[in-house]
C-alpha cells in the first residue's frame, strides 16, 4: 500500500507557488476543500488561475482568494454568487472564461483521462463557441473541447483511507473526482480519514491512484447558501 | 393573467409519465409541486442527484444534499447521486427527456437567451448551454415581458445567446406559444386575457388560427 498521508495543511500545500493552475472542487459551496482554501487565502501567492465551477460567496470558498485579488484567472460555468467577483470581472481586474457546466466537467475528466480534446453540442451557435472547430455529428454542429489539467486539484471528500481511496457523500461528490483526476498533484481533505482496508473497495468512488495527499481537513463549517425548507402541516 | 405559480402549473399538464426531468432556477423549480395525479417522473438536478424530493423540514437541512439553484434538498427511495460528468452524460446522451428553465428572451427560431447581459450581468451559463443543446423537450417558463415591459417574445434575440433551434414551447403569464419552423404560434391565452393584449405584448409575430382557448388550470 502506497501511504498518502499528510499532517498538516502546510504539507499538503507543499510547492503551491505563484502564478499556478488550480482545480477546487464543489458546486456553490457544497463540497469545497475548506481547509485548503482557507490556508491557500493565507499564503502570499498571486497570479493564480482557478479551475471551479463556481467563486464561492463573497466571504467564503475562493471568495476568500478573491478578496486578496490572488486570483488572476478563473475558469467556471456560473459567479452568480458572488458580489466582489462580478465587480473584478466587470472592471477587467479579473480574466473570466466562463464555460458550459458539463463541458467544464468533461473537459477535467477528459484531462484526467488522456483525452486532449472532444466534440460537444453544448455552446454551439452561442458565443463559447468562437474559434473554436465545427465538426457535424449525426446530422448535428458540435464545437470542439479541450481538455484540462492542473498543477493542483484540491478536493473533498466524506471519508478517504491512507491509500487515498475517496469516498462522497451527497451531492457534495459534483466536480471533486474529476479534478482528482486532472491534477497533477492533487491534494484531497477529508471528514474522516480511516486505515487502509476499512473502507469497502466495492464502494470507493475515486481510487487512490488520482490522489496524491490526503488529508484529514481539520474542521468543517459547511455553510448552505439556500436555506429552503417546507413546512409541518 | 397568470402568477408565476400559475405559470408551473400549466407547465405541470405538459409532463409524461415516466420520464426524466430537469427544471432550472425559478419558476421552472415549482413545476414540482404540481405534478399531475397518475403521472410518475423523476427530477434530476444536474449537480449530482437524480430522483430529487421536496424541500427538507426545518432543522433536517444537509449542507451537502442541494440542488442546481443551491437550495437545500431531501431525495426519494431509488434516487441516486453521481458526479457532475455523469450528470451531464444523462443531459448530452439525452437519458433526461424534458428540461424547463427560465429566459431572458426567446427568439422566433427557437433561440433561447439567459445568461448574460453584456456590461451588466454576468453570472454564468451554468448547465444551461449543455441542456439546450441536448434535450429532445425544452420549455421555458418565463414572464411574457420584462421589468421595463418590453417583450421578451422576439424576432431575433438582442442578448447573447444560449442555445440555438432548441425551444419547442414557451409558457408565460398571458400566454402558451409553440415555437414553430414558421415562428410563434399562439396556443392557449390565459384567463381574462385577449388575443389582442397578448398581440400587443409580443414583439415577434404571431400565427394565430381560429379561435384561441383559454389555459385550464
Amino acid at each position: 500500500m502506497i501511504n498518502k498521508v499528510v499532517k498538516t495543511i502546510d504539507e499538503a500545500l507543499d510547492g503551491v507557488i505563484s502564478d499556478m493552475t488550480f482545480m477546487v472542487g464543489g458546486f456553490g459551496l457544497s463540497g469545497i476543500p475548506e481547509n485548503a482554501i482557507a490556508a491557500l487565502s493565507k499564503k502570499d501567492i498571486f497570479g493564480l488561475t482557478c479551475i471551479s465551477n463556481n467563486a464561492g460567496v463573497d466571504d467564503f470558498g475562493l471568495g476568500l482568494l478573491l478578496q486578496r485579488k490572488q486570483i488572476k484567472k478563473m475558469i467556471s460555468s456560473y459567479v452568480g454568487e458572488n458580489a466582489e467577483f462580478e465587480r473584478q470581472m466587470l472592471s477587467g481586474e479579473l480574466e473570466v472564461d466562463l464555460i458550459p457546466q458539463g463541458s467544464l466537467a468533461e473537459r477535467c475528466r477528459a484531462g484526467g483521462a488522456g483525452i486532449p480534446a472532444f466534440f460537444t453540442p453544448a455552446g454551439y451557435g452561442t458565443e463559447v463557441a468562437e474559434g473554436k472547430e465545427v465538426r457535424e455529428y449525426n446530422g448535428k454542429p458540435h464545437i470542439l473541447e479541450t481538455a484540462l489539467t492542473a498543477d493542483f486539484a484540491f478536493v473533498k471528500a466524506w471519508k478517504g483511507d491512507t491509500a487515498g481511496n475517496l469516498i462522497f457523500k451527497g451531492t457534495a461528490r459534483n466536480f471533486n473526482p474529476l479534478m482528482a483526476m486532472a491534477g497533477k498533484i492533487t491534494v484531497a481533505e477529508v471528514e474522516e480519514l480511516v486505515p487502509a482496508g476499512e473502507l469497502d473497495p466495492n464502494q470507493i468512488h475515486t481510487p487512490g491512484i488520482f490522489v496524491q495527499r490526503i488529508l484529514q481537513g481539520e474542521k468543517y463549517e459547511k455553510r448552505i447558501e439556500q436555506k429552503t425548507t417546507r413546512s409541518r402541516v | 393573467m397568470l402568477n408565476k405559480n400559475q405559470i408551473a402549473q400549466r407547465i405541470a399538464q405538459e409532463l409524461e409519465h415516466n420520464t426524466y426531468v430537469n427544471l432550472g432556477i425559478g419558476i421552472p423549480t415549482l413545476v414540482a409541486n404540481y405534478i399531475p395525479q397518475g403521472i410518475d417522473i423523476e427530477f434530476q438536478s444536474e449537480n449530482g442527484v437524480l430522483g430529487m424530493g421536496p424541500f427538507p423540514f426545518e432543522g433536517e437541512e444537509d449542507p451537502d444534499l442541494i440542488n442546481a439553484g443551491k437550495q437545500t434538498i431531501t431525495t426519494l427511495d431509488g434516487a441516486v447521486l453521481f458526479d457532475s460528468a455523469t450528470s451531464f452524460a444523462m443531459i448530452r446522451g439525452q437519458h433526461v427527456q424534458l428540461t424547463v428553465l427560465g429566459a431572458m428572451e426567446v427568439s422566433e427560431n427557437g433561440d433561447i437567451a439567459n445568461w448574460k447581459i453584456p456590461g451588466k450581468m454576468v453570472k454564468g451559463m451554468g448547465g444551461a448551454m449543455d441542456l439546450v443543446a441536448s434535450a429532445d423537450n425544452i420549455i421555458v417558463a418565463m414572464m411574457h415581458t420584462n421589468r421595463a415591459g418590453d417583450s421578451k417574445i422576439l424576432k431575433q434575440s438582442t442578448l447573447p445567446i444560449t442555445g440555438v433551434n432548441c425551444v419547442k414551447k414557451v409558457v408565460t403569464n398571458l400566454a402558451v406559444l409553440e415555437v414553430t419552423n414558421k415562428g410563434f404560434k399562439l396556443l392557449e391565452r390565459a384567463p381574462g386575457v385577449s388575443v389582442e393584449e397578448i398581440k400587443n405584448a409580443t414583439a415577434a409575430d404571431l400565427i394565430i388560427e381560429g379561435e384561441i382557448p383559454e389555459m385550464q388550470l
